[in-house]
């Protein structure tokens, strides 16, 4: 039986999921990728990205989701090693 | 079969003031967070609960906040984390309320609150009307208005009934007149607590949502994917206003064989079952105008009164079929809205048929006494210019009483 | 001091989900992920009107993992006040945050938080500061620097920044500390330490916003962190009666180790029309917040 109450509030709660805002990947038009070969596993990019769209892996290399990434570059920006580089999207 | 005898008043005698009365019906109710700010006459309220809560009368959290926003914003957030709570508050600051008010109903949270009527400044005025209460009916709270003491006492208890049913959960707002009401003493029965408990058990918390650190991780309120979601909730909201008619209804049922008590639910009739002629009104002043129909019964009038308990949801259906088949309606407001004359007069003409007279009489207004005689001169007027002049159509006349301004 | 070995736990977590409605290189984001990485996601969310609001996406979804209510925009404190008091009387613990922004804490809902900071109500209140009415459109507030640009201050505001952390010291509250989005271990240790005390905690955590301050998205760290480093935004707390520099701006207590404040200010397009006078009065007025809080600091230090 579908109780009256989560009817009512039905249209008011919201749960969590990924792209309540949208793909945001579409709004990029810089695109942020990690050279792992410098890549020194600090993990100061997880930390700071806005989006939380990368993942610290457990051998604490990371992986960008492209889906989400704005392509903010603030990855980029706190990398201490310069280990990631934008590149254009409207070249590739 | 009940034994009627030992129906009636089943309870405690005891002799106190509307606004006690109504701190009463709370400490019973067992609310878990009260909040409110000091405001004649809401003031003995505030004062008598703070009390109740430091003798441990009531095990309750007292928050003292800064302003009737604070006040209302606190047992609201109380509320969405399971508690039972309540506010009370008047006139201007009711209206510091404003937009929580709004927040609060549609976030279908329950919650009581009660409104001790009183004029709106300037000039700064303490004493009674009713247009603080009937402007926040549009804001989606369950609005009930008390005639007496013991009403307000009532009226309070059942709110949380009402407002915690899963096929309501609105809040509600019990209006009591300012000083007439919350100032004066009258006799009153108060139930047992036991019979109170049975019959309102504790708040389930998660009905209909909580919001607790580590529990379920929802989210209130953020914009709708579609406003078709937005306009879908307010269409539910105003269906749980329908289902509240059917839930006051039980509720008084009930509260009628625990106290022995009977009220109409939504509109009271005084002599109206064979009157021709109807006087409506809502709130304390509803007595004197009892009296004047006794009065006009005296002298020959075939007139009785519909006194209005809620005016949300509205009672259409009860009015309806009160009105059907008479000759006349006059309503009494003692509130206004501005350019628009009487706010009952005005949702009440559109269910009286045009061939039926209707007068709306504005009086009363920041506490003007309006007493029986005048009630039934105007009453008396009313009917006679019918009789003879056929049907009238007045949604507004503003009775000023002749007193030179009190020069 | 939390270290990022412990944080490598959450590497995989979504603190927010992403694909959130926040633009580009917004702050909030970086400063919430932290937020919850420190109570370990066991907090309850209340947020008034601002670009909180809009961030986590449309209903009936949202990019937020805890429980959150939304509110009008003077009431977040006043609801905050009503839930904790709820919660601790069902006895459920864990902890009620305001995540507010600046013209919800200095300007519309300044008394709701007097009231609750000067109740003691057991609340972690956090105010956001990126420094005028974003989500409206940049809208200068109570908290907006002296001579920032804002459409409501064409030529830059001539009132000076509300010094929000210290009015909030001044209402006798067990905890107070300014934070910045740069600074992510002190901002973590802060909120871990509010967080072990009952009460009311108040952390002002430093938010520059690309589109509002006028600078490239990938700057927002960069700017932060300038700030702190020019002196302009001092990392301080009060805890345990006692007011103490933070270890990031500690350094900066000698003027001759900040950097010049030019730094921070020629990268921010709402600073453009600061002429040379103007930076120079900008720079005596963070000499002078530095002596207030050196004094205070000398005040409030039980040892």
């Amino acid at each position: 039986m579908i109780k009256v109450s989560s009817i009512y509030v039905k249209y008011l709660l919201s749960r969590p999921a990924m792209g309540a805002g949208g793909k945001t990947g579409t709004w990029r038009v810089r695109k942020p990728i990690v050279n792992l070969d410098k890549c020194i596993k600090c993990g100061l990019c997880w930390l700071y990205c806005p989006e939380n769209a990368i993942d610290w892996l457990e051998d604490k290399t990371v992986t960008i989701d492209y889906d989400y990434c704005k392509g903010c570059g603030i990855c980029v920006d706190v990398c201490p090693v310069k280990a990631i580089s934008m590149i254009d999207e409207r070249v590739v | 079969m009940i034994n009627q005898q030992n129906m009636i008043n089943r309870g405690v005698r005891r002799i106190m003031v509307g606004d006690h009365a109504v701190a009463e019906a709370v400490k019973m109710a067992r609310v878990n967070v009260v909040s409110a700010y000091p405001i004649t006459p809401q003031t003995l309220i505030v004062e008598r609960l703070s009390e109740i809560i430091d003798r441990g009368e009531l095990k309750a959290d007292f928050i003292r906040v800064e302003s009737e926003f604070a006040a209302l914003a606190s047992v609201y957030g109380a509320s969405a984390a399971g508690a039972r709570a309540f506010t009370a508050t008047s006139s201007h600051g009711l209206f510091y309320m404003y937009e929580m008010l709004w927040w609060a109903a549609a976030s279908r949270l329950p919650l009581v609150m009660a409104v001790v009527t009183r004029a709106l400044g300037p000039p700064w005025n303490i004493h009674d009307e009713h247009t603080d209460l009937l402007a926040i009916r549009d804001s989606g709270w369950i609005i009930g208005m008390a005639s007496s003491v013991q009403e307000a006492f009532d009226m309070t208890l059942t709110a949380f009934r009402i407002s915690e049913d899963e096929r309501v959960l609105l809040p509600v707002a019990v209006g009591l007149d300012g000083f007439v009401l919350s100032h004066t003493t009258e006799p009153i029965y108060i139930p047992y607590q036991e019979d109170v408990d049975a019959w309102l058990p504790p708040r389930n918390p998660k009905v209909p949502y909580v919001i607790e650190p580590g529990g379920e991780p929802v989210t209130l309120g953020n914009l709708p994917k579609s406003d078709l979601y937005h306009e879908l909730h307010k269409a539910y909201m105003d269906e749980s206003m329908g289902e509240a008619k059917r839930v006051i209804t039980e509720a008084y049922n009930e509260y009628s064989k625990l106290t022995g008590r009977d009220y109409e639910p939504l509109i009271e009739c005084y002599r109206c079952s064979d009157a021709k002629y109807l006087a409506v009104t809502m709130g304390a002043w509803s007595g004197d105008a009892e009296i004047a129909i006794d009065e006009l019964r005296n002298e020959g009038y075939q007139v009785g009164l519909i006194r209005i308990r809620y005016i949300r949801p509205f009672p259409d259906d009860e009015l309806l079929e009160r009105i059907n088949g008479v000759k006349g309606v006059i309503v009494f407001d003692r509130d206004y809205s501005m350019g628009f004359g009487g706010i009952l007069a005005g949702e009440l003409m559109g269910l009286v048929p045009s061939n039926v007279s209707f007068k709306g009489v504005v009086a009363g207004l920041a506490g003007v006494d309006v007493s029986p005689s005048e009630f039934q001169t105007i009453i008396r007027d009313f009917i006679n210019n019918t009789e003879i002049n056929g049907a009238m159509r007045v949604r507004r006349w503003w009775y000023i009483p002749n007193t030179n301004g009190g020069d | 001091m939390v270290t990022m070995s412990e944080l490598h736990k959450y590497g995989r977590t979504k603190l927010i989900m992403p694909g959130t409605a926040a633009c580009p290189g917004c702050p909030l984001q970086i400063g919430l992920r932290q937020l919850i990485m420190a109570l370990e996601g066991k907090l309850t969310l209340v947020i008034p009107a601002g670009c909180s609001s809009v961030i986590p996406g449309a209903a009936p979804y949202t990019s937020f993992t805890v429980p959150v209510m939304h509110v009008p925009f003077a009431s977040s404190p006043s609801v905050a006040s009503g839930l904790v008091r709820a919660l601790r009387a069902r006895g459920v613990d864990g902890h009620v945050v305001v995540w507010a922004g600046d013209g919800a804490t200095a300007d519309i809902g300044f008394a709701a938080l007097s009231g609750a900071a000067y109740r003691n109500e057991d609340i972690i209140y956090i105010l956001a500061d990126n420094e005028a009415y974003m989500n409206t459109g940049i809208q200068a507030s109570g908290t907006t620097p002296k001579k920032a640009w804002t459409t409501t201050s064409p030529r830059g505001k001539a009132e000076d920044k509300k010094d929000v952390a210290l009015i909030m010291l001044m209402h006798k509250v067990p905890y107070v500390a300014t934070a910045s989005i740069a600074y992510p271990i002190d901002f973590i240790d802060k909120v871990r330490r509010a967080a072990s005390i009952r009460g009311f905690k108040f952390i002002h955590l430093h938010a520059p916003c690309p589109p509002g301050w006028k600078f490239p998205d990938d700057y927002t760290v960069k700017v932060a962190r300038l700030a702190v480093e020019t002196g302009m935004w001092i990392l301080w707390e009060y805890y345990q009666g006692k007011l103490t520099i933070s270890p990031p701006s500690a350094p900066y207590r000698d003027k001759q180790r900040r950097k010049p404040i030019e730094e921070y200010i020629r990268i921010q397009g709402r600073f453009a029309q600061l002429s040379k006078d103007d930076v120079r009065e900008i720079e005596a007025m963070v000499d002078q917040e530095w002596g207030v809080l050196m004094r205070l600091a000398n005040i409030f230090n039980i040892s």
